[in-house]
């Protein structure tokens, strides 16, 4: 098993955070993980991204050309990577703000109305966490129990109690996904 | 009892492994991409449990001094810095290697010259393995090209460089810096106390007792036939050094027809590569230099015996290059492909320069 995943949108959505959750949980299910994120002062405005690699054999390069799965939460990034998707690869995408939609037809595009569902739950920062919801559900890599445990060491202390409406925005995001 | 796994940055692996190894003091400024070296070690607040000294100096030039000092009394002292700023202490560290004083420094490397870019780079070769500072001295180079590396070279980076009582340097760069993966970090070790310093390094200036000559740590020596003896003294610990300490990892060059060499985070990537290549039925093995210097001209002499042509792979213009020249003369051609100013290439760029120059190298005329 390996997926590579390219998880991208504005700095401060909660992209590097997503990437960081999944990657704890790939830790606690012990898998072999690299997390590689853009640094510097895209995380203050302006595009973030980060390179997630979940596999059972050791990871060689962090960086990579091209991806399994695709999380895209903002138009410029959608312009970056939809390209970068392998053939029968997976790209999950917030329509909410998306002028320009994806057009390949040689991968499954998934939209997911995350921002809608945001709103309606009332609960804005658990935003990236329907997104990852989606991501699980169409890449079941790792177990939810798992992304639990994830946030447990992802997330200081002081927002534990913050987990159960994290697994629960993590679980709607999973039904958000159609079949 | 199973070894706890952590999944954590590789600069942050850094700070870990320095309290670990039982280091006696950090005295760094901070620059990305190497911050968070710092950062952790304030916010782990080692001086309350195996006090050790962390301090943000004002500068790397005090940073480095700082370093001169707690190291000339025998303590395992270090910083870390990113390219600019590890240019400003080459004067600390050349005084360093004169003075026979052990201490590690930590080089995140970024896109140069000048101030250039946060973004990752390895153009700084030439300065940490040729000298970077004036005169004739050598630093011990080790270039991590994982997470756990980082936190590994930081106990071998001390235990050499008190070894042959000579500075050592960790010339990582922004992606094994920035990048979080899995890790085991090294058992705590208690740090070690005056009276074991005292055995362990004479030469140390520790508070002069009865019965013994004072040392001197000093890299002046106005009397040019002992600054020679000096200076062979010097030449005789860096044949030491490159007789017993030359690390490297060769991959694939049983049955390789193409050879690449790559150091740190780079060889990671062509590795991939080298993955994607097998599946066309293109060999190429790699061989990568784990001590930059002593570099392991011999290795890589042995690697290309039966290879058509060796592909140079770094994050610069070519420096590593002519190493890799020097160590196979003119038996093969030996090619450079690298990205520079931070920018860096995924594993297919490299497979097509590969091609580009070994294999169908009329496509380049194009």
């Amino acid at each position: 098993m390996k997926d590579e995943i390219i998880i991208a949108g504005f700095g401060g959505q909660g992209v590097l955070s997503m990437g960081k959750i999944l990657a704890y949980a790939a830790l606690e299910n012990d898998l072999e993980v690299t997390w590689m994120p853009s640094y510097g002062p895209e995380q203050r405005g302006g595009t973030a991204n980060v390179t997630v690699i979940l596999s059972d054999e050791p990871i060689s390069s962090p960086v990579l050309d091209t991806f399994d799965t695709a999380v895209i939460l903002n138009q410029q990034s959608l312009d970056k990577f939809e390209s970068k998707v392998k053939p029968g690869g997976v790209l999950i995408y917030d329509p909410y703000g998306i002028h320009h939609a994806p057009t390949r037809t040689d991968i499954k595009v998934v939209p997911v109305d995350a921002m809608e569902a945001t709103i309606e739950m009332g609960q804005a920062k658990s935003y990236n966490m329907i997104l990852l919801g989606a991501l699980l559900k169409m890449r079941p890599d790792v177990p939810v129990e798992a992304v639990v445990r994830g946030l447990k060491k992802a997330l200081p202390e002081r927002h534990h109690h913050l987990i159960p409406a994290n697994e629960e925005a993590i679980r709607k995001g999973m039904s958000l996904v159609k079949e | 009892m199973k070894d706890e796994i952590k999944l954590m940055k590789g600069n942050e692996a850094i700070a870990h492994a320095a309290i670990r190894y039982g280091a006696d003091g950090y005295f760094g400024y901070p620059i990305t991409p190497q911050s968070e070296v710092l950062e952790t070690l304030e916010a782990l607040m080692p001086w309350e449990t195996t006090g050790m000294v962390v301090l943000q100096a004002e500068s790397e030039v005090a940073s480095i001094n700082m370093v001169y000092g707690g190291a000339a009394t025998g303590k395992a002292v270090m910083t870390s810095s990113s390219s600019p700023g590890v240019s400003l202490m080459q004067e600390g560290i050349s005084y360093l290697a004169a003075s026979e004083l052990p201490a590690l420094i930590v080089n995140v490397m970024r896109g140069g010259p000048g101030l250039g870019t946060i973004h990752p780079s390895q153009s700084d070769y030439f300065q940490a393995t040729k000298g970077g500072g004036h005169g004739d001295y050598h630093l011990i180079v080790l270039a991590p090209s994982t997470v756990q590396e980082m936190a590994d070279f930081v106990g071998l980076g001390f235990d050499l460089a008190f070894k042959y009582r000579t500075p050592s340097m960790i010339l990582a760069d922004g992606i094994v810096g920035q990048m979080m993966e899995k890790v085991v970090l090294p058992p705590q070790r208690e740090r070690r106390t005056n009276e074991e310093i005292k055995r362990q390094c004479p030469w140390a200036v520790t508070g002069k007792e009865g019965g013994r000559k004072r040392n001197i740590v000093t890299s002046l020596e106005l009397d040019s036939a002992v600054m020679e003896k000096n200076n062979e003294r010097f030449q005789r610990t860096y044949a030491e050094i490159e007789k017993n300490e030359v690390r490297y990892e060769a991959r694939f060059t049983e049955d390789a027809d193409y050879l690449i060499v790559a150091f740190g985070s780079i060889a990671r990537i062509c590795l991939k590569a080298i993955e994607e290549a097998r599946k066309e039925g293109i060999k190429i093995g790699i061989v990568r230099p784990i001590t930059l210097w002593p570099f392991p001209y011999d290795a890589i002499r042995d690697a290309a015996k039966n290879v058509k042509g060796i592909l140079c792979v770094e994050l610069n213009a070519g420096q590593m290059i002519e190493d890799v020249r020097l160590a196979v003369s003119d038996s093969v051609p030996v090619k450079h492909f690298g990205r520079m100013g931070g920018i860096v290439p995924n594993p297919q760029e490299v497979l097509d320069a590969l091609k580009k120059d070994f294999i169908n190298p009329s496509d380049s005329k194009a």
